[in-house]
């Protein structure tokens, strides 16, 4: 199991949990805890319940026909955006309250890019009537409006983070720092398989939803449990953790992981983090980031708030180094683009996280007798004035 | 045996230390500041080196921070200053700061500049104690630097008695679990606390910080403890027009 973690919450060379003394008994009580919760009879009766009636799984995978014809190869999409919510982020949200109630904790907060974390996590807290407030950074609160209404008016309090870029790097930060203030009662929803061990581990366990279901679902699609490819967009990476991760044992299924380039890799405006960043510390753990010389943390930039992100979680970082996946870069045009193709040919509007994973195809050379897996993992209502301002509607 | 030890040795009780970034609120401030601190009797200096990301920092050191980095503040400009300041101050001097930045410029470079610019000691909130013991005692010990551990109200006491033991000059015991740039509140649940930490008779000195922004909460903090150590108070005081030549007002404000 080379993909693993280890005891000390390490991947090769990255993970671990660089955390300040402050944070040290949460993070401990959750690496003590959350093995034996997770895989407790009531826990995952319950998480699954959830997950089929409250957030309709599984999630279809659908052959997407016109696609699959445009690229000359059979192209599957995994239906994270059907989920209730919109985004596979309520995978992990439901998990982690399901934890929280069983750690005694009377409160949650968390960070939120794009708001689909923060949404679904409002969303969870709601269903268990526990106190919830989410840190998002001042300039996503205005590209993704809808959902700060819409987290809102599921009784979630939603605090501005203008320190900084003012994006999700600075959500997280603010979001520690209220840990570190309240760290009996609260618990913290990371949104991804970033941050201190057990994190990563943690989140990409309540991910891996999405694979398990799409090998049961490609069988009965082409005859074999394995695609040629499995595409998914990387901010921190849960999503195409999720993706990836019942296929990381079987080498032959190619894994591709799509970074936000933004207005080019080299334009000084990038979230390419595993082109632009160096090994080094980020939100607790070691990984790599887009970084300064001296180490300073380097603003990132992408249209796509969720993918506006100086790192990427340590397991990716892990993947990266020893090639067992690849990452490439898709720029803003070319996923608005994609967005666009994929609502006119399948009648289906992206996330502009989602749409990266499919700007991809457009690189990509098929064999007609290729299996694809796109993982989307969101739907595009709250990009939609992203959209209208680009396309002009 | 380092400035710190020596320090501890002689004097046991009432000990002030005070944080302030480097490079503010100008890039060439940080020797004046520290020369001017020394002169009006603070016995330890705690220069902090700005990070961008400062996890465990209020507004006002956050801000500090960015100003120093919008200055120009590099780690290698700061070990230009601390050879500077090695002249003119005497009094031991700590660098505090986050782990990246550290990691980047290479730790054993890292140990072995600040030794050479005549740093005692180091406290970088965010290096874990697992890896400080697997990867980078061995340099700070080569070094002769200490590295300072923090311990909270909710650090529990095998893990206190482990910090000690790994511990060569002082535990930085936090007045409470919050980030820097709160206050002490002087309630019984604090003064349970110290009292705690102080029946442990650890084999390290202790010093309290964060909070400590006036006379009473140093006052506090000293009767348990053999020192305290003020950080936002003063960077709050640095944005004061004529700063520098009130320092002495300041620090008589604190302990007189
Ligand atoms: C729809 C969607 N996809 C992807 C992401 C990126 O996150 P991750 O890389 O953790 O999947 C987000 C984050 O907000 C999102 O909303």
């Amino acid at each position: 199991m080379k993909y693993t973690v280890n005891e000390q919450g390490y991947y090769g060379d990255f993970g671990g949990a660089y955390i300040p003394e402050m944070l040290y008994p949460n993070v401990e009580e959750l690496r003590q805890q959350y093995q034996n919760i997770i895989t407790d009879e009531s826990f995952k009766a319950e998480f699954e319940s959830l997950l089929k009636d409250y957030v309709g799984r599984p999630s279809p995978l659908y052959h997407a026909r016109r696609l699959s014809e445009k690229y000359g190869a059979n192209i599957f999409l995994k239906r994270e955006d059907l989920n209730h919510t919109g985004s596979h982020k309520i995978n992990n949200a439901i998990g982690q309250i399901l934890l929280a109630q069983r750690l005694g904790k009377k409160r949650i907060i968390a960070e939120t890019g794009a708001g689909q974390h923060g949404v679904a996590t409002a969303t969870v807290c709601a269903l268990m009537g526990i106190e919830c407030v989410v840190y998002m950074g001042e300039i996503d609160m205005e590209r993704q409006a809808p959902n700060v209404a819409r987290m809102k008016m599921l009784g979630a309090k939603v605090v501005p983070a203008t320190s900084g870029s003012k994006t999700l790097k600075d959500a997280t930060n603010e979001a520690m720092r209220d840990w570190i203030n309240n760290p009996v009662d609260t618990h913290y929803i990371i949104g991804s398989v970033v941050g201190p061990y057990p994190y990563p581990e943690m989140v990409a366990r309540f991910q891996s939803i999405i694979s398990l279901e799409a090998k049961k679902q490609l069988l009965e699609h082409t005859g074999s449990e394995l695609p040629q490819y499995v595409l998914a967009c990387v901010g921190g990476g849960s999503n195409a953790m999720g993706m990836f991760y019942h296929f990381l044992e079987d080498e032959q299924v190619k894994l591709i992981a799509i970074e936000a380039a933004g207005k080019g890799v080299n334009s000084g405006h990038s979230a390419a983090t595993s082109v632009l960043g160096k090994e080094g510390i980020l939100h607790g753990s070691r990984t790599i980031l887009m970084q300064t010389e001296d180490g300073q943390v380097v603003e990132p930039y992408s249209i796509s708030a969720g993918l506006d992100y100086p790192g990427i979680g340590p397991q990716h970082a892990h993947l990266h180094k020893i090639k067992r996946a690849e990452y490439v870069n898709i720029t803003d045009d070319e996923a608005l683009q994609a967005g666009l193709l994929l609502s006119q040919l399948e009648g289906i509007i992206p996330a502009i996280e989602s749409a990266h994973a499919f700007a991809q195809l457009e690189k990509m050379k098929f064999e007609k007798t290729d299996n694809v897996v796109v993982c989307l993992s969101g739907r595009g209502d709250k990009d939609l004035s992203t959209y209208i301002k680009h396309f002009g509607f | 045996m380092n400035r710190l030890n020596s320090m501890f040795n002689q004097k046991k009780n009432n000990l002030l230390s005070v944080y302030f970034t480097a490079g503010y609120p100008d890039l060439n401030a940080t020797v004046d500041v520290a020369e001017a601190l020394e002169k009006a009797g603070v016995d330890f200096l705690e220069i902090g080196f700005p990070y961008s990301d400062p996890v465990a920092d209020g507004p006002t050191i956050q801000n500090s921070s960015q100003q120093a980095l919008d200055n120009g503040m590099t780690l290698n400009v700061l070990f230009e200053q601390l050879a500077e300041l090695r002249k003119r101050v005497s009094i031991p001097v700590l660098l505090m700061g986050y782990a990246n930045p550290m990691v980047q410029y290479g730790v054993e470079r890292f140990c072995a500049k600040a030794a050479e610019v005549g740093v005692d000691g180091v406290i970088v909130p965010d290096l874990p104690m697992y890896e400080y013991e697997t990867l980078y005692k061995e340099c700070f010990a080569k070094h002769g630097l200490s590295n300072i551990f923090l311990v909270t109200p909710q650090t529990a006491e095998d893990r206190i008695r482990k910090i000690d033991g790994l511990s060569n000059s002082f535990i930085y015991l936090l007045s409470s679990a919050s980030i820097t740039g709160g206050s002490l509140t002087l309630s019984d649940v604090t003064e349970t606390y110290f009292k705690r930490i102080k029946d442990m008779e650890l084999t390290n000195p202790v010093v309290i910080g964060f909070g400590i922004s006036n006379k009473a909460a140093f006052d506090k903090a000293t009767a348990y403890a053999n020192g305290a150590i003020v950080g936002s108070a003063f960077v709050k005081f640095q944005a004061e027009e004529g700063y520098l030549e009130r320092i002495p007002e300041f620090v008589k404000s604190i302990r007189n």
